[in-house]
């Protein structure tokens, strides 16, 4: 119906002016009363220590401005946006380019940071290489874990930053009370939160669906209480310090005779820890990559992909249900282990604040966008969505546009949130919505993403 | 078994499910043969796929015993001094005997090899046709890969036992026809492939027992036929029992060995296909009866 009418008004080269208007009108009228609230007004503290009011009016009148003027304009330009839905919906990035995009962006990856240095000079460079290289890499490698939990076996998880945890403290602990290196601790991290992942397996295997994101959720909240109230062990609120930091094969990273400059005749700089951490987690996010690739092409991730198709005629076809699920559980928590032991060795600090639920929502967020079950798509879209966070600290020049005050960071969630809508409006299965197969007889398809299933669980 | 008939594969004895206050099969026993199509035939809601479900671990049995033994079949004997040792079942010689009650469905697939397709079909559709005929082959394939570690490292074995599975899938392609569009998703393919390729899977995994629930259901008449010549080349050529459960009357007489028919969860005919049109009480079942001899059985029982 709707298609019918827009393809009549399309046809009719007459523009209904008045209708465009009142549309418009409306549209700002919905945006003023939405900015109302959450604009119009900011709460300061005076000289004297009280709350004051300060008013935004030109800021709410720029946006229902914009937002008049976008509805006008597509009101009354001609297009059909049904076409448009359908063009966006046909590009897809075949896996194809996507291997040819994959090499060229690993010899970019590797020259990445001497890229950074090259343009932004050696003290611009740490942002570049932390906030953003270090950063990304991170959550490409805990969306490259989840993505086996979630995106291949469809069991979602909403408490995968638990496992993220459990790796980043029990790596933490183990260097801070037994003096094990990075190198020690950070398989003995991942082994640990696969044992956690088996063991949050264990009780939710038979639920599915809301059930078990809602008990995975709850999952993740237990384990950040457990780190909030075990004061003895994990310090509370107050974290764990002085945490290792990993060295070059025993080499450190300091200005002392014996440190990683003057061993290799080099002026001292912290850039070089910086550097050495970037090639660390590269390192573990490729790891991670190469061994789901691996793992979607041997059995075992295959009956995770039937799994998620139909669980019941994977029972009567033999296949273990039961361990099919905690592998993938305890496969995608291992990431996650690694991940973490890579974290808390990266910022010498932990405390439970880096482990509330919002991360475990990125985290969920990054691999629903990026298309479920798509290595490349996975890694694009945590590109876009924490490159994207940390790009808006850098917009200052906004500052000019509405004044001093503003903060564009401080709309990061609204803006995240718009994202998410249009990806979702457009791109309903994520950026990359097809599905490579695992194996083939004469020619490799992709298989269109209207036949494979979410999962129920 | 005296009278010259095949060995008995699967022997139902004494079967009831009950859910809450409905029983849904009651005091049923049947015994399905080595090398025989047995049909399970009944008008709706008879408990046919209940029965089914039972078989194949699906549902738990309310009471009864269900045994399967290959490639020695079981004498009583035997059947019941293993269900006296209290465990599920004794292998010997590349098979064994089976108690399947006590036996959860995916062993009752992977150890009694027993195959099994479904009403509504339950295709692997976001996977190609033939990812879903390997994911059949998962078992034998996992213990190929050294449950994924060897073949994580690549190994020799694992790649030759991959490509054997490869061909094995190309094999029942080629059988069910649909070889060229193996590299297509599942969910593309035509209600009657969809079918076929089900029964092909299933035959993957490599079953002393193919159980088809409705595998004719909404296939046209052609198609039916091809189903007809298909069902009995895998009795004859791959030496696998059937056991299906089917409406369409057509593909039952032509092809079954065996019929068994029942009728609120109580089987009322078993017997060959030729016994079993003629029998009044079928005919009662699926057609209904003359008034008046509603009327001379509610005066015999007094209504």
């Amino acid at each position: 119906m709707a298609t019918l009418a827009e393809e009549r008004s399309a046809a009719s080269p007459a523009i209904a002016w008045g209708a465009a208007v009142k549309k418009a009108a409306f549209a700002a009228l919905v945006t003023f009363g939405l900015c109302f609230p959450i604009i119009a007004f900011r709460t300061d503290t005076d000289i004297s220590n009280r709350l004051v009011l300060e008013p935004r009016w030109n800021l709410v009148a720029a946006l229902v401005g914009a937002a008049f003027a976008v509805r006008f304009l597509l009101a009354v330009a001609p297009v059909r946006r049904e076409k448009l839905k359908k063009r966006a919906r046909r590009f897809t990035i075949s896996d194809r380019t996507s291997n040819v995009l994959g090499i060229l962006g690993l010899g970019l990856l590797a020259a990445y940071p001497f890229l950074a240095i090259e343009f932004t000079g050696a003290a611009g460079s740490v942002k570049w290489i932390d906030n953003f290289g270090i950063q990304i890499l991170i959550y490409i490698m805990l969306g490259w874990g989840l993505n086996i939990v979630v995106g291949l076996a469809g069991l979602l998880d909403l408490g995968y930053v638990a496992f993220y945890a459990v790796g980043a403290y029990s790596a933490a602990l183990l260097a801070t009370t037994f003096g094990l290196s990075f190198w020690m601790v950070l398989p003995l991290a991942g082994i640990l939160a696969a044992f956690w992942g088996i063991l949050l397996g264990f009780p939710v295997l038979r639920l599915r669906g809301d059930y078990l994101a809602i008990v995975t959720l709850a999952f993740g909240e237990i384990i950040r209480m457990i780190l909030i109230n075990w004061i003895d062990v994990t310090g509370g609120y107050a974290g764990i310090s002085g945490i290792p930091r990993p060295t070059f094969f025993g080499i450190p990273f300091n200005a002392s005779d014996t440190g990683f400059a003057a061993v290799f005749g080099l002026e001292f700089t912290p850039l070089h820890r910086t550097i050495f951490l970037y090639y660390i987690i590269l390192l573990l996010a490729l790891l991670t990559n190469v061994v789901t690739i691996r793992l979607r092409r041997l059995p075992v991730g295959r009956a995770w992909e039937a799994l998620r198709e139909d669980e019941i005629a994977c029972r009567a076809l033999g296949i273990n249900t039961v361990s099919t699920k905690l592998t993938a559980f305890a496969t995608g928590a291992m990431f996650g282990g690694f991940a973490g032991a890579f974290f808390s060795a990266r910022q010498g600090f932990i405390s439970p604040e880096s482990f509330v639920f919002m991360e475990s929502a990125v985290i969920v967020a990054i691999v629903v966008l990026g298309g479920m079950g798509s290595q490349f798509g996975v890694a694009l879209a945590a590109v876009v969505m924490i490159g994207g966070t940390e790009i808006l600290r850098e917009l200052d020049w906004l500052k000019t546009v509405f004044g001093p005050d503003f903060d564009p960071t401080q709309y990061r969630m609204l803006l995240f949130g718009l994202a998410m809508v249009i990806v979702m409006i457009w791109k309903p299965r994520g950026l990359i919505s097809t599905r490579e197969p695992s194996v083939f007889l004469k020619r490799r398809k992709t298989v269109s993403v209207e036949h494979v299933k979410e999962g129920h669980g | 078994m005296t009278d010259g008939r095949a060995d008995p594969l699967l022997t139902v004895d004494k079967l009831t499910m009950r859910f809450g206050g409905l029983v849904a099969v009651n005091d049923l026993s049947f015994v399905a043969r080595r090398g025989d199509i047995t049909a399970l035939i009944g008008p709706n809601g008879a408990g046919k796929t209940t029965v089914f479900n039972c078989i194949t671990g699906f549902y738990k049995p309310s009471c009864g015993r269900i045994a399967l033994a290959f490639p020695v079949p079981a004498t009583l004997d035997r059947i019941d001094a293993l269900t006296g040792t209290g465990e599920r079942w004794a292998t010997h010689d590349g098979g064994g005997l089976f108690l399947l009650e006590r036996m959860p469905d995916f062993q009752i697939a992977a150890k009694a090899r027993i195959a099994r397709t479904f009403q509504n079909i339950r295709l692997f559709s976001g996977m190609t046709v033939l990812e879903n005929l390997i994911v059949a082959q998962h078992n034998p394939l996992m213990r190929a890969s050294g449950f994924s570690l060897l073949g994580l490292f690549g190994s020799g074995s694992y790649v030759a036992a991959e490509r054997a599975a490869v061909e094995r899938a190309a094999h029942w392609l080629e059988r069910i026809d649909i070889v060229d569009r193996a590299d297509d998703s599942a969910g593309e393919l035509p209600y009657g492939d969809q079918r076929r390729l089900e029964i092909a899977r299933a035959m993957c995994t490599d079953p002393v027992l193919l159980c088809l629930d409705e595998p004719a259901a909404g296939l046209n008449p052609r198609e039916s036929a091809q189903l007809n010549s298909l069902l009995r080349a895998i009795r004859d050529e791959d030496k696998t029992s059937i056991l299906l459960i089917e409406h369409d009357m057509s593909v039952v007489m032509e092809i079954s060995d065996h019929v068994v028919v029942l009728e609120y969860g109580t089987k009322i005919a078993d017997g060959p296909p030729a016994e079993i049109r003629n029998d009044p009480k079928v005919i009662a079942a699926y057609l209904g009866v003359e008034d008046e001899e509603v009327q001379q059985a509610e005066a015999e029982v007094g209504i």
